[in-house]
């Protein structure tokens, strides 16, 4: 066996295990962090793909930022596993209808021709950059669908922020601008009194 | 007479040999970088001692220079203690993984002409990932503690170091438009041609001239990013003790300790690559060398230690506002002028 596909394996196993890993836990935190190793084992696979930039993006996004605040958030809910069991039993024929929605989908692509008639890949030389070539591509060929997407994510965030954005009347704001313009003046007088005597 | 020693070394590992190499390099780089780190500690110490005008350690050895060698002494022999209720597992990854980023970030870096242990294409990139991964060491101690303070330091530590990371990336911009690549030969390559290198004046093509703003919050958005002071409410003694180390003993604190010191190196050789020029000499008859490098990471060195010596510790929400609402706003704009300033007819970079 090649060198390659033992790496490939040994990440594939570890994906596998941390995704499990991530349904099956009851500690929501050890999901979490479970996800976190799913994400960069797939990074690892991406790289023995040759895809580099996609790896070490990913890293830099999901685990790096993304998962950052999911941990944030997750550690700082009290999270009550009874409360979340309740509607296990009313819920379970909706989820069985999606899995098997899910596993027929996943056959018919895995079984179909959609991947025996690609050919393989010819692997690329070693001096070819794929950032640079994927940067060409992103800003000549996909331009517009480039920029459309970074619309929707500017307008996606600017509505998050507003809507949950609320001022409450009663807080209380320092403002620096005006903290730096004191002069000492405002807030310190100089009195000159006579000196005590005993 | 080196080429036949390699060359009987080579034949003596036959096809193992490209991982002994590799390995000899992470020895090479990583015995150091030890040193290095165990000598700042015991450089932090003198030099605020001096500029709180006392005479810092200077009892163990000669002048006090076995001092570092003796706390890592005490350390190792210390117990590691764990706390009861803590999660076992998590609390032994939390500063594995604060070290493992802090260490392997130094693969990427180049340290002269032809000298490195990786050198990739995209590896600006590859440093922006591992760095990024440093603040789950933290998360995880804090949270695996099972402890106030801890916890509250792992949740400034996520907030802050986020926050930061934004400016950090938006000020590498600027220098990768500039070199046109995200390799890091090629950035400090592209800092070694302008009208004042053929003159000989070096030091003035570099990036820090053109992008000066971007070179000061990079630098500083460094010292937040390494919790160091004046930013380092995530272990503010005043308020939660140590933060997410407080539950921590023995070698298991060292370790955070170690990747705490390794990141504030690792900050200045990036801020010495990225914008004082890397290796190469700031005059034209003095020759490049790793020595420059290592003399510019110095200077920023002692500007960490020299900070936590002048300025009072932030106050949290102005930390948040200086990342947010200054740096971010000023690496924006610069960003601005310096693809103008590059298409327009008096760009320098062509």
């Amino acid at each position: 066996m090649e060198f390659q596909t033992v790496v490939f394996y040994l990440f594939g196993a570890i994906a596998v295990a941390a995704a499990l890993g991530v349904i099956l836990v009851r500690n929501p935190v050890h999901a979490a962090l479970f996800l976190v190793l799913a994400f960069f084992s797939s990074a690892a696979i991406w790289l023995l793909l040759e895809a580099e930039f996609l790896a070490i993006a990913l890293v830099l996004v999901y685990v790096g930022a993304v998962m950052v605040l999911f941990l944030f958030v997750v550690m700082m809910l009290d999270i009550n596993i009874d409360r979340l069991r309740e509607g296990f039993w009313s819920n379970l024929p909706l989820g069985l209808l999606v899995a098997a929605v899910l596993v027929v989908e996943m056959v018919l692509v895995l079984t179909g021709d959609f991947f025996r008639q690609a050919p393989a890949p010819v692997p690329l030389p070693a001096d070819a950059s794929n950032t640079a070539d994927i940067g060409r591509v992103l800003y000549t060929v996909y331009a517009y669908p480039f920029e459309i997407a970074a619309m929707v994510l500017l307008v996606a965030m600017v509505a998050a922020v507003s809507l949950t954005l609320r001022k409450r009347k009663d807080a209380r704001y320092l403002d620096p601008a005006e903290q730096v313009k004191v002069k000492a003046a405002d807030r310190l007088r100089v009195i000159s009194m006579p000196a005590e005597k005993e | 007479m080196m080429e036949s020693t390699w060359q009987t070394l080579a034949s003596w590992f036959g096809p193992a040999w490209p991982t002994v190499w590799v390995l000899l390099k992470i020895v090479v780089l990583l015995i150091p970088l030890m040193l290095a780190v165990a000598y700042l500690t015991f450089a932090e110490r003198k030099v605020i001692g001096y500029m709180q005008v006392r005479i810092g350690p200077n009892r163990v050895g000669p002048k006090g220079w076995l001092q570092p060698i003796a706390d890592a002494l005490k350390l190792l022999f210390k117990e590691v203690i764990f706390p009861t209720q803590a999660n076992k597992a998590l609390y032994v990854i939390g500063p594995i993984m604060a070290l493992t980023p802090a260490l392997l970030a130094w693969v990427a870096i180049p340290y002269g002409e032809g000298m490195w242990i990786a050198n990739m294409d995209a590896g600006v990139l590859f440093l922006l990932a591992v760095t990024s991964l440093e603040v789950y060491g933290i998360i995880i101690a804090g949270w695996a503690s099972n402890s106030k303070y801890p916890f509250l330091g792992a949740m400034r530590a996520s907030a802050q170091m986020v926050s930061y990371e934004v400016a950090m990336g938006f000020a590498l911009i600027c220098v990768l438009l500039i070199a046109g690549s995200l390799n890091f030969q090629d950035i400090v390559h592209s800092q070694a041609q302008g009208r004042f290198a053929q003159m000989g004046l070096g030091f003035l093509s570099w990036n820090w001239l053109p992008l000066l703003p971007l070179a000061v919050v990079y630098f500083i958005s460094g010292v937040a990013e390494t919790n160091r002071a004046p930013f380092d409410v995530v272990e503010g003694e005043s308020e939660i003790v140590a933060g997410h180390m407080v539950e921590y003993s023995g070698m298991a604190f060292a370790l955070f300790f170690l990747a705490e010191y390794a990141n504030m190196i690792l900050v200045s050789f990036l801020t010495s690559i990225f914008f004082f020029g890397g290796w190469l000499s700031p005059v034209g008859f003095l020759p490049d060398g790793l020595h420059w490098l290592v003399i510019k990471a110095a200077v920023f060195l002692f500007l960490f230690l020299w900070f936590r010596a002048t300025f009072p510790r932030f106050r949290y929400d102005q930390i948040m506002r200086l990342g947010w609402k200054v740096f971010v706003p000023v690496t924006l704009i610069w960003l601005f002028v310096v693809t103008v300033w590059m298409l327009s007819p008096l760009s320098i970079w062509r």
